[in-house]
């Protein structure tokens, strides 16, 4: 094999195509942002409400690439039912809801319902994230290959039918109380007081499970776990409580998730978590698996970009009803982040781990 | 050992003695370095490994010397620095065309396709030297049948000379660990490199095992006049089979030369025992014996 | 130090034999309850086994009650011991049905669990109110956990001669329809036997009886048969190879002829199963060969339907007016296009990643094909309607036999093209990638150009089977092509056993046959994929036809230790059998 030949060899089409790639979605970002700001059919007042809908929707996104993040830590698994765990705990809580509504507790006392209606959704969601790890994941502990990845489908696709089962294909509507629907004036701009809720709910939230998973033992020994299960097993942990813990980390994030997608939404129906599930999962790679601020960080920057991306990106080039392509930019994101940075942002450690 | 019947495998290359010019080294790196994060895994790494010779590497646990490898096979992307083979660049190419360059290894925890047998595993080496697409496969044309004949005798061959005559059938992971690492061994020679590389392949081996491994290896050298590295750990095998040896701690290269040079070098010993205040000298002066006593005379 | 952590694995106690069966019980209990929670039950029951007797429901709680009995059996020591365990644990069971029945008369749950509907109380308790109900649930669980547990503790002979029976008669039952059309079809004598055995609206007492007797008495000569045989020389490699063969033709020729007797709705059912048999052959050189999870195969697949419908329908959407055998092959090779295009890129990602990728693209295409975006081109949420059937000179494929026919050609197309790639060059590159990749890659595997081609073909036999669905349905909509076809295709290719041809046809007639024939499963059927998934990988991941290569792998252990014996090439030394796994 003489020196050209190798040099030329060099070449790789691969590469070249991948550039191509970026560079292409980089021109449509970049021309259709330029186009859309010159157009400047949009006020701010417009704007803002994209951006307060982005964090709305990325506050919960984040609380759902949580679950994703952590069991991929201990487990190296993508739990694929978790968007279904979200749904789960969405469900319990609209039949909470739906009953205080009937009762009238949800006009009057605002808070207790509310507080009710967390409690019943995160309770079903862990009890049904704990079951599942219990009964599907359990098994494959040490199962390499397509296995697990399999049964995880087989999971979602099972909790899904199962709620349609139970409480009929038919979307159900939130309850819409008074006090959801107002807005705060600030500066003249309106921001709707659901979205102030959702996200300072979150924050707290989210704040709450990295002290959790900083300070407690558990959370010490779940860390552990993640960087090394054999040594954390011959250091005396009991890994099997160590993934059970996770998976109600996981579940809880997710239950709440599921109520404030909702309220969101004002709709709960069987099918409701797929989407926002995949989605999370984007972001928990996107912020890099395994890192807890990662998937945070994730979930604000893919609400973020989904919810402002279509009208920016897309509404300049002149392709009609933008926002119908809403999930086409997240799926894309998602893709390319898969593609080009599987390690994430903040991945780096995890990146090592998996090669 | 148990002699394994002689026997080259078919369309094996003559030794290419001649294709090297004499004191032109068959592999060069230079200044190759590797950083995982804040690690510096190797550091401006020089090694030049002359052609017909083995050549070991050596170093305590996570010196570096598996990632040596990776970044020859370009496995891993050195972060910086240069690698030539047979006067070529070869950093930057994809792992596949590394082996078409005609370097091939093998693995420090034995890397084989477990779920197929033996034969295929042996196959699968020969990727690059089948000529049969996979339009040919469809059609059962002539050429791939010849092809593939060809290439099933030629696996069976190299699977007597690993020494699994009759264990072509087996799924490779349930063969014996010793045949494991044969039958790895004979994967690599299976993409009939120039530069053969083995990480530990005695690792996990007692003597009389270790022994027989020396002396295939010996055997692979003669009958396929083949260059080869070896990472090796037991301090016997190394100084009895190296032409050189090269010694590397925290990623850098602290000594080399032949085999009775390093033994001596008070780096070598040091890096191998630690620094010196933590160590009793008395503990480092028994080992410094035990590797002497060790190493093969001359 | 390990006991500051205190999280120390907790030391439980082993759970006793009572224990166990108690819980066993419970596990069976907690089956049935969510049976008739998600309104499995009903539905079930809306078919009968035996008309007027015993419906379909009824015979799944019998089945669990015995299913609870032979379980709890297992934990006991002595044969009496068995029995009443058994019986415990089928009383148990029984009672939480009870309990179901006792919660559904104390408060209504229907608002929220809306299948627990009077129509299930009655169902439940047999019509006898709460009191007498509950009374035949618990009792008739002992009974059914008793019968299992002498079941289990009676000789193989003998369960097997009873298994049969009941099997048979249960299959008989429930696919009455089926079989009395067949039957009537066949000839004058076999119509006479289906008025033996049927009324015209399902299996009679007496024929149910006949049916169990007479299966029984098969099954007792087969044992009979196969014990004989086990005495003399065990069946040499060629026999079984030569069986297995024979299995397959014999699927084959069924495959083949069956639509001959079946009537039209069968045609509809196994122009559907042909239809997934053909997706199934592709999605399996990716899955089952190369190791690639593919769950955006449903992308390819719109892309195939789309094409053809643009290219040959008659109307406003219309791009062309080809004939469908014109249309066909740019179908397919658009497919492969955007197979190649999309893949180039994305095959670089590995492993759970690359699944998750795929699915991005099948939700792309979905929310394309959906949007105003594309409405121009592709009709929107209305679809592309008017789609011709193909012609062969003056026929026309117009019926679901003669389509039916046609996608089994395509499939026999791909099964060639598997059967001969998986003992190539090609196909073991396939399977060293699927086992490691990175190994693979150092032996000087191509891994994207690899991957491309499984991918490609993949994307070909999909975008094949999309141009055979749009003339099946004379019409495309955005909604057809929904995650829901990716994981049906995935399914049925892990029940019949991935890597295997056959396992193809076995998981489709499954996965895709049988709840089509059961028409009362409706969307239930997804409930059944999600368990099937879980329960195939669980206990059965090799699948129910396993090819060659999973075959060997799970008896290459015999296999090893019987060669080992005779081994001695070279030393193998006492780490051998430590450091091997
Ligand atoms: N993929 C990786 N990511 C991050 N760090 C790595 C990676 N591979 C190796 N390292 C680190 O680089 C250092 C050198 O490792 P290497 O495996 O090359 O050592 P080695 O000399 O082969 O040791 P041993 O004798 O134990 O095989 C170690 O500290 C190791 O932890
Ligand atoms: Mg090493």
């Amino acid at each position: 094999m003489s020196a050209t030949t190798l040099t030329l060899r060099r070449f790789n089409a691969v590469d070249v195509i991948l550039w191509l790639l970026r560079i292409g979605v980089l021109l449509i970002v970049v021309i259709g942002t330029l186009a859309t700001l010159i157009k400047a059919r949009y006020t701010i007042a417009q704007w803002l409400d994209f951006v307060m809908f982005g964090l709305t929707i990325g506050s919960i996104y984040a609380q759902i690439a949580l679950g994703y993040t952590m069991v991929y830590g201990v487990l190296r698994l993508i739990n694929f039912a978790h968007g279904d765990i979200v749904m789960t705990g969405a469900f319990a809580g609209y039949f909470a809801a739906a009953g205080f509504d009937r009762s009238g507790l949800l006009e009057s006392r605002p808070v207790l319902a509310m507080a009710g209606i967390l409690l019943v959704a995160v309770l079903t969601s862990t009890c049904i994230a704990v079951l599942t790890e219990r009964i599907a994941y359990r098994p494959f502990r040490r199962v390499q290959g397509l296995a697990p990845l399999i049964c995880a489908i087989g999971v979602s696709f099972f909790l899904e039918q199962t709620f349609r089962g139970l409480f009929g294909s038919s979307v159900k509507s939130y309850p819409d109380p008074s006090w959801l629907r107002a807005a705060f004036v600030v500066f003249g701009f309106r921001i709707p007081r659901v979205d102030v809720l959702v996200i300072g709910l979150a924050l707290v939230f989210m704040a709450l499970l990295y002290m959790v998973v900083q300070r407690t033992r558990m959370g010490t020994a779940m860390r552990a776990v993640a960087e090394d299960a054999e040594a954390a097993a011959l250091m005396g942990i009991d890994v099997n409580r160590v993934i059970v813990f996770t998976f109600m980390l996981g579940g809880v994030m997710a239950g709440i998730a599921g109520v404030f997608y909702a309220f969101l939404y004002k709709q709960v129906y069987f099918f409701m978590g797929f989407t926002p599930g995949i989605k999370a999962f984007g972001a928990a790679v996107l912020g890099g698996i395994g890192s807890i601020p990662g998937a945070m960080l994730g979930g604000f920057f893919l609400g973020m970009v989904e919810s402002v991306g279509p009208t920016l990106f897309l509404d300049g080039i002149g392709i009609p009803a933008p926002y119908q392509l809403r999930d086409l930019i997240a799926f894309t994101l998602l893709i390319m982040v898969l593609i080009f940075r599987p390690q994430g942002i903040l991945g780096e450690r995890m990146a090592r781990k998996r090669a | 050992m148990p002699e394994p019947i002689c026997c080259r495998p078919g369309s094996t290359p003559p030794p290419q003695r001649n294709r090297n010019v004499a004191g032109e080294p068959l592999l060069v790196t230079s200044k190759m370095s590797k950083r995982f994060g804040g690690l510096a895994a190797l550091n401006d790494l020089d090694i030049s490994v002359q052609a017909d010779t083995i050549h070991s590497i050596i170093g305590p646990n996570g010196a570096g010397k598996t990632t040596a490898f990776n970044c020859v096979t370009q496995n891993l992307r050195p972060t910086s620095g240069q690698v030539w083979f047979r006067g070529e660049r070869i950093d930057g190419l994809t792992p596949d065309r590394v082996a078409q360059a005609g370097i091939s290894r093998t693995y420090q925890n034995i890397r084989l396709f477990r779920n197929i047998t033996a034969i295929e595993n042996l196959l699968v080496g020969m990727h690059l030297h089948l000529r049969s697409t996979w339009w040919g496969a469809v059609l059962a044309s002539p050429h791939t049948r010849r092809d593939e004949a060809r290439a099933h005798d030629e696996a069976r061959q190299l699977l007597q000379f690993v020494g699994l005559r009759g264990r072509g059938d087996m799924l490779a992971r349930n063969l014996a660990y010793g045949e494991q690492r044969r039958l790895e061994i004979g994967r690599a020679l299976a993409t009939k490199p120039k530069l053969l590389m083995l990480d530990e392949p005695t690792a996990g081996m007692n003597p009389h095992e270790t022994s027989a491994m020396m002396e295939f290896i010996q055997q692979t050298r003669q009958q396929f006049g083949i260059t080869i590295v070896l990472i090796e750990h037991q301090m016997r095998v190394v100084m009895s089979m190296s032409d050189k040896v090269t010694v590397l701690d925290h990623g850098s290269k602290i000594a080399e030369g032949r085999p009775a040079e390093v033994q001596a070098d008070p780096a070598v010993i040091e890096a191998y025992l630690g620094v010196q205040k933590q160590v009793p000298s008395a503990a480092r002066e028994h080992a410094a014996a035990r590797m002497a006593a060790s190493g093969a005379p001359g | 130090m390990p006991t500051s952590l205190a999280i120390l694995p907790r030391r439980r106690q082993p759970a006793t034999p009572l224990q166990r069966t108690l819980g066993v019980g419970l596990v069976f209990g907690v089956i049935g309850v969510y049976l008739a929670a998600v309104g499995l039950l009903p539905m079930l029951n809306k078919r009968s086994v035996i008309v007027d007797t015993i419906g379909l429901g009824d015979a799944t709680m019998i089945a669990i009650g015995l299913g609870a009995g032979a379980m709890a059996a297992r934990h006991a020591h002595t044969r009496g011991g068995a029995t009443l365990h058994g019986l415990l644990a089928g009383a148990v069971a029984g009672a939480m049905a009870a309990a179901l029945a006792v919660v559904m008369q104390l408060v209504s749950l229907q608002s929220i669990f809306i299948q627990l509907s009077p129509a299930l109380f009655t169902m439940l308790t047999l019509g006898l109110g709460l009191a007498g109900g509950a009374a035949v649930l618990i009792g008739g669980g002992a009974a059914a956990g008793l019968a299992g547990a002498l079941l289990r503790d009676s000789p193989p002979g003998g369960r097997r001669i009873v298994l049969a029976g009941l099997g048979t008669v249960v299959v008989a039952g429930v696919f009455q329809e089926l079989i009395q059309l067949v039957l009537q079809n066949a000839g004058a004598l076999t119509t006479s036997a289906s008025e033996f055995f049927y009324t015209w609206e399902g299996l009679s007492q007496q024929g149910a009886a006949a049916i169990f007797v007479i299966a029984a008495i098969i099954a007792g000569l087969n044992a009979m048969v196969q014990r004989r045989a086990a005495g003399r020389v065990a069946a040499s490699e060629r026999r079984v190879r030569l069986r297995r063969l024979l299995r397959a033709g014999i699927l084959l020729l069924l495959l083949v002829c069956f639509p001959l007797l079946a009537g039209s709705y069968i045609g509809q059912v196994l122009m559907l199963v042909g239809l997934y048999i053909l997706m199934g052959m592709g999605l399996n050189l990716e899955v089952g060969l190369a190791g690639l999870l593919d769950l955006g195969f449903v992308a390819f697949f719109a892309v195939g339907a789309y094409t053809t419908a643009l290219l040959t329908a008659d109307s406003a959407h219309a791009l062309a007016a080809l004939s469908y055998w014109e249309a066909m092959p740019i179908a397919v090779l658009l497919s492969i296009c955007v197979g190649v295009i999309f893949g180039i890129p994305v095959l670089g990602v590995r492993g759970d990643y690359l699944a998750v990728a795929t699915m991005g693209l099948g939700e792309i295409v979905r929310v394309i094909v959906t949007s105003d975006f594309a409405a121009p081109l592709l009709g929107g949420a209305q679809g592309v309607l008017q789609i011709p059937k193909p012609r062969i000179g003056a026929t026309v494929l117009a019926t679901p036999v003669a389509l039916f026919y046609l996608t089994l050609a395509a499939s026999a197309v791909a099964a060639y093209v598997a059967w001969r790639l998986e003992n190539s060059r090609l196909g073991r590159a396939w399977m060293a990638l699927r086992d490691d990749e990175d190994v693979a890659q150092a032996l000087g595997v191509n891994l994207i150009r690899s991957k491309l081609l499984a991918y490609g073909l993949g994307a070909a036999f999909a975008g094949l089977g999309g141009s055979i669905f749009a003339v099946m349905l004379s019409s495309v909509y955005p909604s057809s092509f929904q995650l829901l076809i990716s994981i049906n295709v995935l399914a049925l290719i892990i029940v019949g056993g991935m890597g295997s041809l056959p396992g193809v046809v076995v998981g489709s007639l499954a996965l895709i046959g049988l709840p089509e024939l059961l028409r009362e499963f409706g969307e239930y059927r997804y409930l059944f994929y999600g368990a099937v998934l879980v329960i195939m990988m669980r206990l059965k991941p090799e699948g129910l036809w396993p090819s060659e290569v999973r075959r060997r792998e799970l008896h290459a252990g015999d296999e090893a230790e019987a060669l080992d014996a005779g081994a001695d090439l070279l030393p193998a030394g006492q780490h051998a059998s430590s450091a091997a796994e």
